[in-house]
């Protein structure tokens, strides 16, 4: 196991690695440099900003420069706000981003789980067409649609939630509402078939016969079966959860870093798109390395090792 | 003997788009404590129905018991409700599925799945549920059980796994065990190995057995009783040695021409000719007619009433019926 997690972290840096790389060149392959804006300046005035900020170096110097950044994880100040550092800026948007992000996780895969297992014992009923048909409007509707939606119902018209910001536990229903209705919608789909495919197993058929209650049948014998699926797709539903992030951060004007990311694009503040860059990267590789872990606990078939012999 | 299960006309059918499928028409046995009954019979002839049925696992819908009752000991099953069922089940009757690959949950350790109907049924503590789990894994001849109990079913081998099937069976120390084909998936070496745990297990615990098989086989080494079914009834019952030396129906005797033997030189098997008939209209008659070589014309028209050679042999067939003539002539 531990040889297994050792081995998976320094697969993990060198994905990293590979995104940190690609994004650099991508980076300094869009025209344009961050003191474009600034015309009025002169020429020397703006040479000397390039010096400063090593922009005068030959691209191979820079991505070196680059990635001991990276490795000393300190990527300098920000070129548009020089008052801040990449690392406040991630220290201070990270946090909300990270608490939309689970809030909305655990409310997709909690009532996507639950729905899709409602679905699957009421087979062919109409909580069955019910859950169904929520999780196909669910499917179809795009998060910054259904967010629009959400504000002009609940907030506007009805007043029961505060439209936008992000400040007390009622301000994270319409975004985490927005974001989580897509992936729960998916998980709920997939919970159904893959338990309705469990549910004729012959180890439920034993369950049955030795008597279980029926909650003990469906929990600890048929639930653990069926989730592989849903935890197989976790991984890629982390990923566009992460990104849906941002759409939905600039929505409900959630200080979240949604907007450094964007802004640091368009505005070709290079140590920001770095830095968040590389975070994110990291984040959502640790997030996937999570993942295979729990698939492994779930599952005692699948060796986390190629040892035992058998 | 003391009576254990009392079966009386049951029928069981199946709803299905093309129409109700009668699995059972009218099964009628008795089981005794301590006795084996072997329940034999080609595939769809209604033999794992029956044995569903007594543990009310026949999946509802699509399928219905519409007719009958299953008398276990002073208690009426059809009609008692779930929640009795349930103590019931896997406490006084335990059942054993056909394939030990598929019958054990792959994601729980085997000492899990032992004891989890035992910890279910009874209020016995962790430790002591262990400790039976063990005791069992070691009837079943399992060695260093104690290890074992922490595996997972994957880490076993089929035989191995249907021991711990027939160990899950039996911890609650049940009555009566139904086991449906459990040879039926392994090979010959562990099937003979597996048949005589069954006679073993036995001995030890006194609990009587239904087996269902189709293999001929099975049932010489390990049965006391026999029962023919086809199409849905049991058309001949009797002891092991009546059904194999005296049978009398003209399907067990094709059955028995289709095993092939040691004892005699003639290398070729007597298949039986045609197919059963279809169970979404079952024939008025004898279902065995189309195929029968010795039919009359009553046996299309009239089903056979049940005929009595001994005080064990019972048949249902018109060849063994004096009253097949004058019925013909009235008609």
């Amino acid at each position: 196991m531990t040889k297994y997690i050792i081995k998976r972290f320094l697969i993990m840096i060198g994905t990293v690695l590979i995104i940190a790389t690609l994004t650099f060149f991508l980076m300094h392959a869009i025209p344009g440099s961050p003191f474009n804006e600034e015309r009025n300046s002169n020429e020397v005035v703006q040479a000397n900003l390039e010096a400063h900020y090593h922009l005068n170096e030959p691209l191979f110097i820079q991505y070196l420069i680059y990635l001991k950044s990276i490795a000393t994880l300190d990527f300098g100040p920000s070129i548009k706000h020089p008052t801040q550092t990449v690392n406040d800026l991630l220290g201070r948007g990270f946090p909300i981003s990270f608490e939309l992000g689970i809030v909305t996780i655990l409310v997709a895969v909690i009532s996507g789980i639950i729905l899709g297992v409602l679905a699957a014992l009421k087979h062919n009923g109409i909580i069955d067409y019910l859950a169904m048909t929520i999780a196909v409007l669910g499917i179809s509707i795009p998060n910054f649609v259904l967010a629009t939606l959400l504000i002009q119902k609940l907030a506007v018209d009805w007043d029961i939630f505060p439209a936008a910001t992000w400040s007390s536990p009622l301000h994270m229903v319409l975004p985490t509402l927005a974001l989580a209705t897509g992936p729960m919608a998916i998980i709920a789909r997939l919970t159904r078939s893959s338990m309705l495919e469990v549910l004729t197993q012959d180890y439920i058929k034993t369950a049955r016969a030795k008597g279980l209650m029926p909650y003990k049948i469906i929990i600890k014998h048929a639930l653990k079966n069926a989730l592989m699926p849903v935890v197989t797709i976790l991984g890629t539903l982390l990923a566009g959860i992460l990104t849906g992030t941002f759409v939905i951060e600039k929505i409900f004007a959630i200080p979240g870093m949604g907007r450094y990311f964007i802004e640091s694009i368009n505005q070709r503040d290079y140590p920001v798109i770095m830095g968040t860059t590389v975070f994110y990267s990291f984040f959502l590789v640790f997030m996937l390395f999570l993942v295979d872990i729990a698939y492994g606990l779930l599952d005692p078939r699948i060796k986390m090792h190629k040892k035992e012999g058998e | 003997m003391e009576k254990l299960l009392e079966v009386r006309d049951l029928e069981v059918s199946f709803l299905t788009y093309g129409g109700e499928v009668q699995a059972v028409r009218g099964v009628s046995f008795d089981l005794h404590r301590g006795e084996t009954l072997a329940i034999v019979g080609e595939s769809g002839c209604g033999k794992s129905v029956t044995a569903n049925s007594i543990m009310r696992l026949i999946p509802q819908p699509p399928g219905r018991i519409t007719n009958g009752t299953i008398q276990f000991k002073d208690k009426e099953l059809i009609t008692l409700p779930e929640n009795q069922m349930r103590k019931i089940r896997g406490v006084d009757i335990s059942m054993i599925f056909q394939d030990p690959m598929t019958a054990l949950n792959p994601t729980l350790t085997v000492g899990n799945q032992l004891t989890e109907g035992l910890k279910q049924h009874t209020s016995v503590s962790a430790k002591q549920a262990k400790q039976k789990a063990v005791e069992l894994l070691d009837l079943v001849g399992i060695p260093n059980p104690e290890e074992r109990l922490s595996l997972y079913p994957h880490q076993f081998s089929g035989g191995m796994r249907q021991r711990i099937v027939i160990a899950m069976a039996l911890i609650c120390e049940p009555e009566l065990l139904i086991a449906d084909e459990p040879t039926t998936a392994l090979d010959v070496t562990i099937q003979a190995q597996i048949l005589e745990l069954f006679e073993r297990i036995q001995e030890q615990t006194g609990v009587a057995i239904i087996l269902i098989t189709h293999d001929l086989g099975v049932v010489a080494k390990i049965a006391d009783r026999i029962a023919v079914m086809y199409a849905g009834k049991i058309i001949e019952v009797g002891t092991k040695k009546e059904i194999f030396y005296q049978s009398q129906h003209p399907y067990t005797k094709g059955l028995l021409n289709s095993v092939p033997r040691l004892d005699r030189r003639e290398g070729k098997l007597i298949p039986i000719d045609g197919t059963p008939p279809d169970l979404f209209s079952p024939p008025a008659g004898c279902p065995f007619t189309a195929r029968c070589p010795k039919a009359m014309e009553v046996c299309d028209r009239v089903y056979p009433l049940e005929t009595k050679l001994s005080s064990t042999h019972e048949v249902e067939c018109w060849l063994q019926d004096e009253r097949a003539n004058k019925l013909l002539a009235s008609k």
